[in-house]
């Protein structure tokens, strides 16, 4: 009997995606789940139930009957109170749910012994990209808020020369170049107009301008990557900084699209009221972080208001707009999650929590909740432009910094491991050598941090000219064979048999000639390779 | 030169030799950094020279000695190809491991080394000479054979013996009684004996362990041997009592090995097996294609040079991924100049370096320095993984396993969980290869299968002179 998918109708006012599409059904069907699906799921996004009849799923007339039949629940928006209570013990749920935001709707589920991935809570690591349905939507809300801005806008984006006269280009401003603010720039530029776009990470520049627009940096030092890729708050000189970056960019610009998010927290105010006054008359904002309190003070959620002159538009549903684009990648995302949650494609899904994606997605687990989940063992994406800066960072953090892995703290056990051996070997070498020898070891140990410490700041595209110069330096060995070859005499004692003077000078001499070969040709060859590293 | 004038050069060498591998965090200061090791190494062996425990009779001897092979290494370095660079490391890691030997040998048939010592310090004493013999051996051995193989003259395939992991530990325990037997001699004649059956037991020990390591394999084994090489260093330090040796040694010790675990963790195999050279064992054996993931289904896309000219034409971003037949065919100027021209016309050329691409740490940085490649458009491997979903071509130059999706896909891999470069999400992906072969690892890589892929069949240089002749007309 194989597992039952059930999508019902979004009830929430305005919202026109549908959790799946008759392409994905076919799709969840291969992996022996079959599909219910509630009549006029589709009909906002203009599909209808035939085609969802069509791909094989069941139609069935009404919410409480899905709800009823289905094990597996694929939803947009979080549940409502009504349909709380359609929630069966022992159901899984999935669906946007911002556990942060609706602590009281993740106790209610919890209280049902229900099962809930929140969509919004997919850990970000290259593994799960082909999940994170925040990335899909904020793709499809960029592109639309251009949409929305050249609707309200009066005039050409793109600059024309025509018989009636000349058409400047219009100039776009975007503000946070995350995906929703990479999406508007390739939509605004593909339109054909000059496209400016400022973010705290400075590592985006370069996908600003693969996507054809012109990187506005604000000069102050700080670096801007949080946790996972994400911005976070910036120090009160930056903010500074930055708002006079903006405010000359408001004289100049026709329309301002806003993407500025920090994760748990309200949204920036970046554009003040002033910036908006100072803007042309018929120019537009679009506020695309509207629902988090927007970042132009301005801003009314949800709604298009004209403020001196400045259409500015605050619309919370942007993704929703684009409803059948929307529900496509919507539903692939979660066809994606589907093949993570039932690796033997039999249409029986697992909640694996050892799996770091399902870890971090669920948020309800059979009545008990799991969210926050723990910090994920990899950090998503070390930032690009650390490694310039790795010569002034401490060793410790500089290994997140080149993403080797290396960053990571041993677990308890481990460590107690590691002390423990290290403690037994000096105890031994404490126990039997002599101290002339003690004072040897300890140069040697220090001189073992020393290397770790210095080595872990080497910049991984300088490995090679590291092992020629390393190769070189150990050509210090010759210091072994320099002092055999005359040393001073001492007169030898009673008993002694001479030292065989010759046979040493000759092992010594040989010795030197092949270490200088070493100690010349290695510096030299360092030399050359490190004179072609150029900018 | 006094003695305390001695020690205060060497501890001024010391802090040089640190502020040299300090200098390589970037390729700015990475210039001055070398400066400073010359600068470190001409100290260390002046004062030695000028020092109490050099007389003047030794003076002639030494120049000679240096000259000769000061000519001959400063004439290497300057003929040497930098494809050849891995070649000439293993090269000149043997010579460290010789020079550990013959020092060894000269410091234990010399009465006056040991002269006044205590028992207690004489054992010490014969344990360091062991130790330093031992471990110059291997790493002689050791680099002759990676030698051999990374110029070709031994074949990359890895020669797995019946039982070598018992072999080995019975190398070491025959080793180990060798070195009871050398200290508990009574005089030098008689523990010359277990001393030269020692230095050829880990002469073979040394050989074997590279022996069974595959083509691919050999920045860890490169790197390996950097650090066998400091010990070696090290070890000589505690036998002749002297500190910059110890300093010097543990530098270079540690440098090599976190090298061969930044090289584990990008092939993710465990660092401690490779350390006692375990590895050969399921994953790099071609008995791994037996066991391995089912072939990739689909059909693949042979495209010509100047279709991928029109390709490379129409993307609006370009990252090329740099292999190991990019080094053989030696096309890193050829892919200079379609870079060069490329960028001219106003597209995003990059590279991404995976960290085992080619057969050093670091190899590919090197070949596109040389081509004067600009270090800024160079990016490592997660600088720009996130990059693919937004490039157009991303174009496969002689490399394989490091592009496998299997890697992330298919827990049945052998590559199974090795990081990888995600080519496969660029819109188009052109890779460059000789033949449908299989990689190193001996797995299919279902991204020849995919449908946005192309494959340019041929040698890697003729094929790239063919595109940039297409792009220039």
């Amino acid at each position: 009997m194989p597992q039952v998918i059930g999508v019902p109708r979004e009830i929430f006012p305005g919202e026109k995606r549908v959790a799946t599409v008759p392409d994905v059904v076919e799709k969840l069907l291969k992996l022996g789940f079959s599909v219910t699906v509630q009549s006029g799921a589709g009909e906002a996004a203009t599909i209808g139930d035939d085609a969802y009849r069509a791909a094989g799923a069941t139609i069935v007339p009404d919410a409480a009957s899905l709800w009823a039949a289905a094990d597996i629940i694929f939803k947009v928006r979080a549940p409502s109170r009504d349909e709380v209570n359609l929630v069966r013990e022992g159901q899984t749920l999935v669906s946007f749910f911002w556990p942060a935001q609706n602590p009281e709707l993740l106790q209610l589920l919890a209280a049902k012994m229900a099962t809930v991935l929140a969509m919004d809570s997919v850990p970000r690591m290259s593994r799960a990209q082909k999940l994170d349905a925040l990335s899909s939507m904020a793709n499809i809300g960029g592109y639309r808020a251009v949409i929305e801005a050249a609707h309200e806008f009066g005039r050409f984006f793109t600059g024309q020369i025509t018989a009636a006269g000349k058409v400047p280009p219009a100039k776009v401003f975007i503000i946070g170049a995350g995906v929703a603010g990479l999406a508007a720039i390739g939509a605004a530029s593909g339109l054909g107009a000059i496209v400016r776009a400022n973010d705290t990470r400075p590592e985006v520049g370069d996908q600003i301008k693969s996507l054809g627009g012109e990187f506005i940096p604000v000069n102050y030092v700080e670096e801007g990557s949080g946790v996972g890729g994400y911005a976070k708050v910036m120090s009160e000189g930056f903010q500074k900084a930055q708002r006079e970056v903006f405010a000359q960019q408001a004289k100049e610009v026709d329309i301002i699209i806003t993407t500025a998010l920090i994760p748990g927290k309200p949204a920036p105010k970046l554009i003040t009221a002033e910036m908006v006054q100072s803007m042309k008359p018929g120019s537009v904002i679009v506020d695309m972080a509207a629902e988090q309190g927007g970042n132009c003070e301005l801003t009314e959620p949800g709604k298009v208001v004209v403020k001196h002159g400045v259409t500015i538009i605050g619309y919370t549903d942007l993704p929703s707009r684009l409803p059948r684009q929307a529900s496509n990648l919507y539903a692939t995302n979660l066809w994606r999650l589907t093949e993570e949650l039932c690796k033997a494609k039999d249409g029986r899904y697992v909640v694996n929590m050892d799996d770091d994606v399902i870890r971090g997605t669920t948020v309800v687990k059979e009545g008990v909740v799991t969210w926050p989940p723990p910090a994920p063992k990899l950090s998503a994406a070390p930032p690009a432009a650390a490694a310039a800066k790795a010569a002034v960072k401490p060793a410790g953090s500089e290994k997140k910094g080149h993403g080797h892995g290396g960053g990571e703290p041993m677990s308890v056990g481990t460590t107690a491991l590691v002390f423990g051996v290290a403690a037994v070997l000096f105890a031994l070498v404490g126990l039997y050598a002599p101290p002339a020898f003690l004072g040897h070891f300890t140069v040697f140990v220090l001189a073992c941090f020393v290397g770790y410490q210095v080595v872990w700041n080497v910049t991984p595209s300088l490995h090679t000219p590291l092992m020629s110069v390393t190769n070189a330096i150990s050509s210090i060995i010759i210091i072994g064979a320099l002092v055999q070859i005359a040393p001073p005499a001492i007169a030898a004692m009673a008993g002694e048999s001479a030292r065989p003077d010759e046979v040493i000078r000759w092992l010594a001499v040989v010795g030197i000639a092949l270490t200088a070969v070493n100690m010349f040709g290695g510096f030299a060859v360092t030399r050359r390779m490190l004179s072609m590293f150029r900018k | 030169m006094s003695g305390s004038l001695t020690s205060v050069a060497y501890i001024g060498a010391t802090i040089l030799f640190i502020l040299s591998l300090g200098g390589l965090s970037n390729p700015e200061s990475s210039r001055r950094g070398n400066v400073y090791g010359m600068i470190g190494m001409a100290i260390a062996v002046l004062a030695t020279v000028l020092g109490p425990r050099v007389s003047v009779s030794g003076l002639g001897w030494i120049a000679a000695a240096l000259v000769i092979g000061g000519a001959i290494g400063v004439y290497l370095a300057r003929t040497v190809q930098m494809t050849q660079m891995p070649e000439l490391v293993a090269f000149m890691h043997s010579l460290v491991g010789l020079v550990a030997v013959v020092v060894g040998y000269a410091s234990f048939i010399d009465p006056t080394a040991s002269h006044g010592m205590t028992s207690a310090e004489e054992t010490i004493h014969r344990v360091e000479v062991y130790l330093g013999v031992l471990i110059g051996a291997v790493t002689l051995s050791g680099s002759v054979i990676a030698f051999g193989k990374l110029s070709g003259r031994i074949g990359g395939k890895p020669l797995l013996l019946p039982a070598r992991h018992w072999l080995n530990l019975v190398l070491v325990v025959v080793m180990v009684v060798l070195g009871y037997k050398f200290l508990a001699a009574d005089s030098i004649d008689v523990g010359l004996t277990p001393l030269i059956a020692m230095t050829v037991i880990a002469l073979l020990f040394g050989m074997h362990l590279v022996m069974a390591i595959g083509g691919a394999d050999m920045p860890v084994v490169v790197s390996m041997l950097n650090s066998y090489s400091g010990w070696a260093a090290a070890a000589t330090g505690f036998m002749l009592s002297n500190d910059l040796l110890i300093v010097t040694g543990a530098l270079v010790g540690s440098s090599g090995a976190i090298l061969s675990y930044i090289m584990c963790r990008a092939m993710n195999r465990q660092f401690l097996s490779v350390i006692a050279g375990g590895f050969g064992g399921g994953v790099s054996g071609p008995a791994a294609k037996a066991a391995g993931a089912a072939a990739p289904a689909g059909e693949v896309v042979a495209v010509s040079a100047v279709e991928t000219a029109e390709l490379l034409k129409e993307a609006g971003s370009v990252i090329i991924v740099p292999g190991y037949g990019m080094a053989v065919a030696q096309a890193q100027h050829t892919v200079y100049e379609i870079t060069k021209l490329l960028r001219e016309k106003g597209k995003n050329v990059r590279f991404a370096i995976h960290p085992v691409a080619g057969r050093m740490p670091g190899h590919m940085n090197v070949l596109l320095a040389e081509a004067k490649v600009p270090y800024d458009i160079v990016m490592e491997m997660d600088e720009i993984n996130e990059d693919f979903p937004e490039t157009g071509v991303a174009m496969v130059i002689g490399a394989n396993d490091i592009v496998n999706p299997s890697a992330e896909d298919d827990p049945t891999s052998p590559i199974a969980g090795m990081p990888v470069l995600q080519v496969w999400k660029a819109q188009t992906t052109i890779v460059m290869k000789r033949s449908m072969a299989s990689g190193y690892a001996g797995v299919d890589n279902p991204l020849f299968y995919k449908e946005n892929n192309r494959m340019l069949f041929g040698d890697a240089k003729k094929m790239l002179e063919e595109v940039l002749a297409a792009l220039r007309a």
